[in-house]
């Protein structure tokens, strides 16, 4: 059989950039790039060095965790921790639900949604740690700043999703309702309601297992809870104690996680 | 030739998906399998290649037995063995030429195919496949830019790439529309004549099987209940492999398709027009 | 045949047991919300709290008006920041891709031993914020951009892990299912049969990562560990409020830009 005919080459044809000027151009300035950034980090390899030691104590802090000395600091941090991740999430849901209505372009007059939205946009543009450095320097120290930053955020969250949740919901329900002559509360509560209601819940439940994680963080800046434990352990550079806080918060996720798919299916 | 001798598979749910069964295919003979959904087609033909693990039983091709084989000699037997499948299985997000080049994936070492370096003898034949089959102008397009018609010829290519002594066919045409049914079959007909090339086609549609295979085997509950030429299969012989059903309302049935359609495309003719 | 001859006249929307049990469900839900504020506010001092307004309006008096003359001395701060966030996030993506692939049940090697310790790496890395990280990291190899990169590396792994892993376990079984019938090796069924379909998904989850990254990385100076987040620490502790807002404004716009690059880019992709 003759195949000369045939090429015997072929390159795979370029799936992104098709022009080959291009496609060089974007290589060299990746490189460029990389070797820049690269060169900017200046790294002390003899205080790295020095590091591995304490690495290591970490490491075996973490597999031999010390939950004993200092667990009258770890408990209190728990319970701030917990009760304000289930204080600030009821709060912060409780508040979403007028604004996630308020931000549904198909529910509510062209100001309101434009105020609901800038709430919306403001609470997600803002990191909980910085809000909470500002509430902290407000309100003092202590959980009851951790607590505001929590439910801030949680509007941001829930309030956004609720209100796409409503723009998406089955226009044609909502046209049969309103074609029995029900008044505007009665078509949130018998059209939009029951089409959202399953998915504020799973949201809700999901923004706990959130909060939670969030509330081990912003201790850091002085909002209460585990965080301010696991800053202190680690600043008295006591890697056992700190090890089993981390073990506390990782198990603590893993079980809110679990058992919040369990209530969604539950649920659903 | 291929000997399957005694091939039993029995699922860990304890359904008996094949029992006994032996069939002898000899060199360029084209066979069609026939059964209703669930009589283990799909098993028996996974089981020569053992995508399917059989429970009990022999597959001879030549002289080897593939039920014995470790894991690289079972990779080096597969390469001898195309197959095609039903959803056409291509790599959607690759380019057709890449798939068909697929197909040389057992002959090559993995940095070649890594980094779609292939040997210039396997692009050569690559392009006389894709020329073959039809499509060498698409060689450069995605697989997924393609039509079903069009997919399942690459797939044919894909086999073909392997050098294979054995195709294997799952339901070639399931996917696709009457017409593009019959092109497709015709196809691999020629392909399988041309070469001397034995397969085994899993069918479900009877008046296809009968109009483009040479021998039909005809399946029920895991178990061979018909052999022979398609004249063979009478009325009879369907009950005995389908159960009670009237087999003419569904040739008429199948008629009646062919005429819709072509009525359909002389009005369509006609509107054009 | 039976006529009905009488239809009830109250009609309720659950039966009275169901109604009893969300009853209950909601009562819980309130006490349980009134025992943890209790709690939660034993040691709350209530004079700051009612004290928070006139601080909010003092705190606002002396951010405003933003001291735009600072704003030179932040590039070099953000272009560390930039690179903390994007060299971290190559670092947790290299990290993540072996992991995923352990714990994903169709290619792991080991369903035993591999796949539940690769869960277990990404359930570590994802509970833990990456300013705890950080913090830890500063501990122990030093302040520094290294740290954060470092830290921004081992909180990606945890999320681009567990969406790799998924979009791994839901690709097409026929596309891989051929693959292995042409007599391809493990290798080779990864990178032709698996790989082409997972990389929309790989580069989508990758880009929206950095834009995370971005926003997590402008924070990691408060702990030390390099960025903008540094002059945001010691302009706090001088009180410079206002060059506090500025550097706000700054981080701002950086993650509004970051968003909408990633926005393009995953819509380029898919």
């Amino acid at each position: 059989m003759t195949n000369s005919a045939y090429p015997t080459t072929w390159r795979r044809p370029p799936q992104i950039i098709k022009n080959r000027r291009w496609r060089i151009a974007f290589q060299l300035a990746v490189l460029i790039y990389l070797v820049l950034a690269i060169s900017t980090v200046d790294v002390n390899w003899s205080r790295v060095y020095d590091g591995l030691e304490r690495g290591q104590r970490f490491v075996m802090g973490f597999l031999q965790p010390d939950f004993e000395s200092r667990w009258r600091d770890i408990s209190q941090g728990l319970i701030e921790s917990l009760t304000m991740t289930l204080t600030s999430t009821v709060v912060g849901v409780a508040i979403s639900i007028p604004i996630g209505i308020g931000a549904a372009r198909n529910l509510a007059p062209r100001w309101i949604y434009y105020i609901c939205r800038s709430i919306i946009a403001v609470s997600r543009a803002l990191q909980e740690i910085i809000i909470a450095i500002f509430l902290v320097a407000m309100f003092g120290f202590g959980p009851f700043a951790g607590f505001l930053t929590l439910s801030f955020a949680t509007i941001g969250f829930i309030a956004k999703l609720l209100a796409d949740d409503i723009e998406e919901i089955d226009e044609s329900q909502a046209e049969a309702v309103r074609a029995t002559g029900a008044s505007w509360v009665q078509l949130v509560n018998y059209a939009v309601q029951p089409q959202v209601m399953p998915r504020l819940i799973g949201l809700s439940l999901y923004r706990l297992d959130i909060n939670f994680r969030e509330s081990a963080v912003i201790g850091i800046v002085g909002a209460g809870g585990i965080g301010a434990t696991l800053n202190t352990a680690i600043d008295r550079y006591e890697y056992d104690s700190a090890g089993a806080i981390l073990l506390i918060i990782i198990a603590i996720v893993m079980v809110a996680e679990y058992s919040s798919s369990y209530l969604r299916k539950f649920l659903q | 030739m291929l000997i399957l001798d005694g091939l039993s598979k029995t699922y860990k749910t304890g359904d008996a998906a094949l029992a006994d069964v032996s069939l002898t295919v000899p060199k360029g003979q084209i066979l069609g399998l026939i059964g209703p959904s669930g009589a283990g087609k799909s098993t028996l033909i996974r089981c020569i290649n053992r995508l399917v693990q059989p429970t009990s039983g022999k597959v001879l091709l030549g002289d080897v037995d593939l039920v014995r084989l470790g894991k690289a000699d079972l990779r080096r037997q597969r390469r001898r063995i195309g197959m095609i499948f039903q959803e056409y299985a291509l790599v959607e997000r690759l380019t057709v030429m890449e798939n068909v080049l697929s197909g040389r994936l057992g002959y090559v070492p993995f940095w070649r195919s890594f980094l779609r370096k292939y040997p210039p003898a396997d692009i050569q034949r690559a392009y006389q496949l894709l020329d073959r089959v039809g499509l060498m102008a698409h060689a450069d397009k995605r697989a997924d830019a393609l039509s079903g018609g069009q997919r399942q010829r690459v797939g044919i290519a894909r086999a073909l790439a392997q050098d294979p002594e054995l195709l294997l066919v799952d339901e070639p045409t399931a996917s696709l529309d009457p017409k593009t049914s019959r092109q497709i079959m015709r196809l691999l007909t020629e392909i399988c004549s041309e070469r001397g090339l034995p397969a085994i086609v899993n069918i479900h549609d009877v008046p296809l099987a009968q109009q483009f295979m040479q021998r039909i085997v005809g399946l029920r509950a895991g178990r061979v209940v018909f052999d022979g030429t398609p004249e063979q299969l009478t009325h009879e012989a369907l009950t005995t492999i389908y159960g009670a059903e009237d087999w003419n309302e569904m040739r008429r049935g199948d008629q009646e398709q062919t005429n819709a359609e072509e009525d359909a495309r002389n009005r369509m003719a006609a509107l054009v027009q | 045949m039976t006529e009905i001859s009488h239809y009830s006249q109250v009609w309720s929307y659950r039966t009275p047991r169901g109604r009893l049990a969300l009853w209950g469900a909601w009562l819980a839900l309130v006490a349980l919300f009134v025992f943890c504020w209790q709690v939660m506010t034993k040691d709350t001092i209530w004079f700051f709290v009612t004290d928070a307004p006139r601080q909010a309006a003092d705190i606002g008096n002396r951010m405003m008006p933003p001291r735009w003359s600072y704003l030179p001395e932040l590039w070099a701060p953000l272009w560390d920041t930039i690179n903390i966030a994007t060299l971290g996030t190559i670092g947790g993506v290299i990290m993540a891709v072996p992991v995923a692939f352990m714990a994903a049940r169709n290619t792991t090697p080991s369903a035993r031993i591999l796949r539940p310790l690769a869960l277990f790496i990404i359930v570590a890395s994802r509970s833990i914020n990456s300013l705890i990280w950080a913090l830890l990291l500063v501990a122990i190899i030093g302040p520094g951009l290294l740290a954060g990169i470092v830290a921004i590396a081992l909180r990606s792994i945890g999320f681009v892990g567990k969406l790799l892993y998924e979009a791994i376990e839901e690709t097409d079984a026929n596309q891989i299912e051929a693959i292995t019938a042409t007599g391809a090796s493990g290798a080779q069924v990864l990178s032709y049969g698996i790989v082409p379909q997972i990389m929309p998904a790989f580069w989508g989850i990758t880009v929206f990562r950095w834009d995370i990254n971005i926003r997590e990385s402008t924070i990691l100076g408060l702990v030390g560990a390099g960025g903008i987040g540094l002059k945001l620490q010691a302009s706090l502790n001088t009180l410079a409020w206002s060059q506090v807002t500025v550097i706000l404004l700054l981080i701002l716009a950086t993650v509004v830009l970051s968003e909408w690059v990633s926005a393009r880019v995953r819509h380029a992709i898919i």
